[in-house]
């Protein structure tokens, strides 16, 4: 339903959003990796003053077993304030959740009781087959035509993957989103410069190539996604591509500024062929052109060949594997998840060109197994993951699990999941909530998490 | 004091556009904020008013013409339907179409923009009664092209002068003084309004 005023988590500028109330509550996908029992979207308190702080609180179940829960996203956001495209009386209230696997789409009302939201629609893979020609659905923004859900394979599970619109209401497919695809083949993750008229997608691979886990000749064979890919998001047609060379791959999670008359934005890759390492890139306009710049490098750290999984052991170090970034609201801290040795650091990127490290916590990891003071037993496994951060940019939330296939191909003991927070200090610098401990509940494992009224990589902005 | 009342209406009608932010004066303030200058948000105004402008004057010009061959009693029903019409499409898609313009837009992009956003709204339609009735005030039964075509003009001058000069107030004054941040608040549902007024137009054209 319409309503009669904009929203009150809606904020024309990512200045104003950064003023938000503090999130009380967040939700975290959930799911089995044994695909026996149905995936969750999980409620966490995280408000401070209550009781149930640092707990679950709710819980809804998917109707299916095996969708293998991921990425997910509102049905609107701060882009409805958008003066060439408004629907500033679109209430955020659905979360769009979908099976990365299953290829099921599931809306999730979190209104009438936050704590225990409902499914109201389920979209079969089917629908979304016939409609829009794509399956193995990831990503989710909501943006100026509706709710953009991207896609890492066509309907057969092959290439193209790509990105489809849904009706921000209605919830009804509306059919594929590009008129003009170019050489892009791969997709992983997208989003936009709003104030830039832009659509950037990255690259992972095909369902083959990943979905029993990854696959070794095609990493070493530099197969796997290593592109970035600019495409005009208005006339949806494709524009340009960056190819980061046969040494790096899997690029993955892509930040742009908040700030929309700002064209730079920042990109993890997960691995060097080189030497393990990962890196940070950033985007950025030069001339009439997009160009990149590598601007963070994270070494392996070496380790004693006993303590690495077989995949690893050959190399006697440990690949960071940065599997997640994400940047505050004023475009200042870059927080970077190396999933491989188990740290999360802070970078000041005021200067996008010329990070400086501010803050770095370790937890799990494949050798350091570190743990959090209020774990209870000791070596914790998994390492920082998926992140997310407060919009007032005070509170950052990460969980441990990458995908359920590839998890036990780094973590072959298992994972057992957990959530955490860490405080940020003004200026820089960042530590564990000691208070603040999930010890998720067995037979599920954490993903994404999204804040109460939008976080920091849930709304985009047109005012600056 | 009979002609006075749609002369008035048309010019409501314009400022009703010009205080709605989805019909462009928070395009124009956006662009301004985009580039950092105020000479843009002026320069908006022209595209702004005149995509506007055209749209008006091409539903009126193609309503006319053929409303000049109906008699008036079959023209006002055909026109009530039309409006009930858009008023229909309002309440189910309303706001949700193809984005064809962004923030990077050229001033022929924003005249395009105006144009179709005025279209999509009905704006045009919406001032059908009032020239019908201008057009019908000096003769009695029947409207005759060669003075409906100088009302005609004259009215989508003063729907649009009215929209331009309310865009221009509010666009340049929010730029100047004005925080953003008031959108949060102000932003009142312009759409369902239209909406209702084009529902209450029709009707009320129907049942005269």
């Amino acid at each position: 339903m319409a309503t009669w005023r904009p929203d009150p988590s809606f904020y024309p500028s990512p200045r104003m959003a950064a003023k938000a109330p503090k999130e009380t509550l967040a939700y975290v996908a959930a799911f089995d990796p044994e695909r026996k029992r149905p995936d969750a979207i999980a409620v966490v308190d995280v408000d401070p003053a209550s009781s149930t702080y640092s707990q679950i609180v709710g819980q809804v179940d998917m109707p299916n077993v095996g969708d293998e829960l991921h990425h997910f996203g509102w049905n609107a956001c701060s882009s409805c304030l958008c003066p060439n495209a408004p629907h500033p009386h679109v209430e955020r209230r659905y979360l769009v959740v979908p099976g990365l696997r299953s290829s099921r789409l599931h809306i999730i009302d979190t209104k009438p009781d936050p704590r225990n939201p409902q499914i109201i629609r389920v979209i079969e893979p089917s629908e979304i087959a016939e409609k829009a020609n794509y399956s193995r659905l990831h990503t989710t923004h909501c943006g100026p035509e509706g709710i953009y859900v991207n896609a890492l394979a066509d309907r057969d599970g092959k290439a193209p993957g790509g990105i489809f619109l849904l009706d921000h209401q209605s919830f009804d497919v509306l059919g594929q989103w590009e008129m003009d695809r170019g050489p892009q083949k791969l997709a992983y993750d997208f989003w936009w410069h709003l104030g830039h008229d832009t659509m950037i997608t990255s690259e992972w691979g095909t369902p083959d190539t990943f979905e029993n886990g990854l696959v070794p000749e095609v990493l070493l064979g530099s197969k796997y996604g290593r592109r970035l890919h600019f495409w005009d998001l208005h006339k949806r047609k494709h524009l340009q591509e960056i190819d980061f060379g046969e040494e790096h791959q899997l690029v993955f999670e892509l930040r742009p500024a908040h700030d929309p008359t700002k064209a730079y934005g920042f990109v993890g890759c997960v691995i060097s062929l080189k030497d393990l390492s990962a890196s940070i890139w950033t985007w950025y306009r030069d001339g009439n052109q997009w160009a990149v710049k590598k601007v963070i490098e994270i070494p392996a750290e070496p380790a004693d060949p006993e303590l690495l999984p077989p995949v690893l052991k050959g190399f006697s170090a440990v690949a960071p594997l940065v599997t997640d970034i994400d940047l505050s609201m004023d475009d200042r801290f870059l927080y970077v998840s190396c999933w491989g040795t188990g740290d999360m650091i802070q970078y000041d990127v005021s200067d996008p060109f010329a990070p400086k490290e501010t803050g770095r916590v370790r937890i799990g990891g494949i050798v350091s197994r570190a743990t959090h003071p209020k774990a209870k037993n000791g070596a914790l496994s998994g390492g920082p993951q998926m992140v997310e951060i407060s919009r007032d940019g005070k509170r950052v939330y990460f969980t441990n699990s990458l995908y359920g296939a590839i998890d036990p191909q780094f973590y072959p003991e298992g994972i057992d999941g957990w959530m955490v927070k860490l405080d940020v200090a003004d200026g820089g610098g960042i530590a564990f909530d000691e208070n603040f401990f999930v010890d998720w509940p067995k037979g599920h494992r954490p993903h994404q998490v999204r804040l109460e009224g939008g976080d920091c990589s849930s709304d985009s902005y047109c005012y600056p | 004091m009979t002609t006075f009342w749609p002369w008035l209406s048309l010019a409501g009608l314009g400022a009703f556009h010009g205080l709605n932010p989805a019909m462009g004066w928070l395009f124009a303030v956006a662009l301004g904020l985009h580039s950092q200058s105020g000479r843009v948000v002026w320069l908006s105004l022209a595209p702004i008013a005149i995509g506007h402008a055209i749209s008006v004057a091409t539903v009126l010009a193609v309503v006319v013409a053929f409303g000049s061959t109906l008699d008036p009693n079959t023209f006002r029903m055909a026109a009530a339907a039309l409006i009930l019409g858009a008023a229909g499409y309002s309440a189910v898609y309303g706001h949700r179409h193809r984005v064809r313009i962004g923030m990077r837009t050229d001033m022929a992009g924003l005249a395009l923009w105006s144009f179709l956003m005025a279209t999509s709204h009905g704006a045009g339609l919406m001032l059908v009664p009032a020239v019908l009735s201008l057009c019908l005030a000096g003769h009695a039964s029947e409207l005759a092209m060669a003075s409906s075509l100088p009302i005609s003009l004259a009215a989508v001058a003063v729907h649009s002068g009215a929209m331009l000069i309310v865009t221009a107030v509010l666009s340049l004054a929010v730029f100047a003084w004005f925080d953003l941040a008031v959108l949060r608040s102000a932003w009142i549902n312009f759409d369902r309004l239209w909406t209702l007024a084009l529902g209450a137009t029709g009707i009320v054209l129907l049942v005269q």
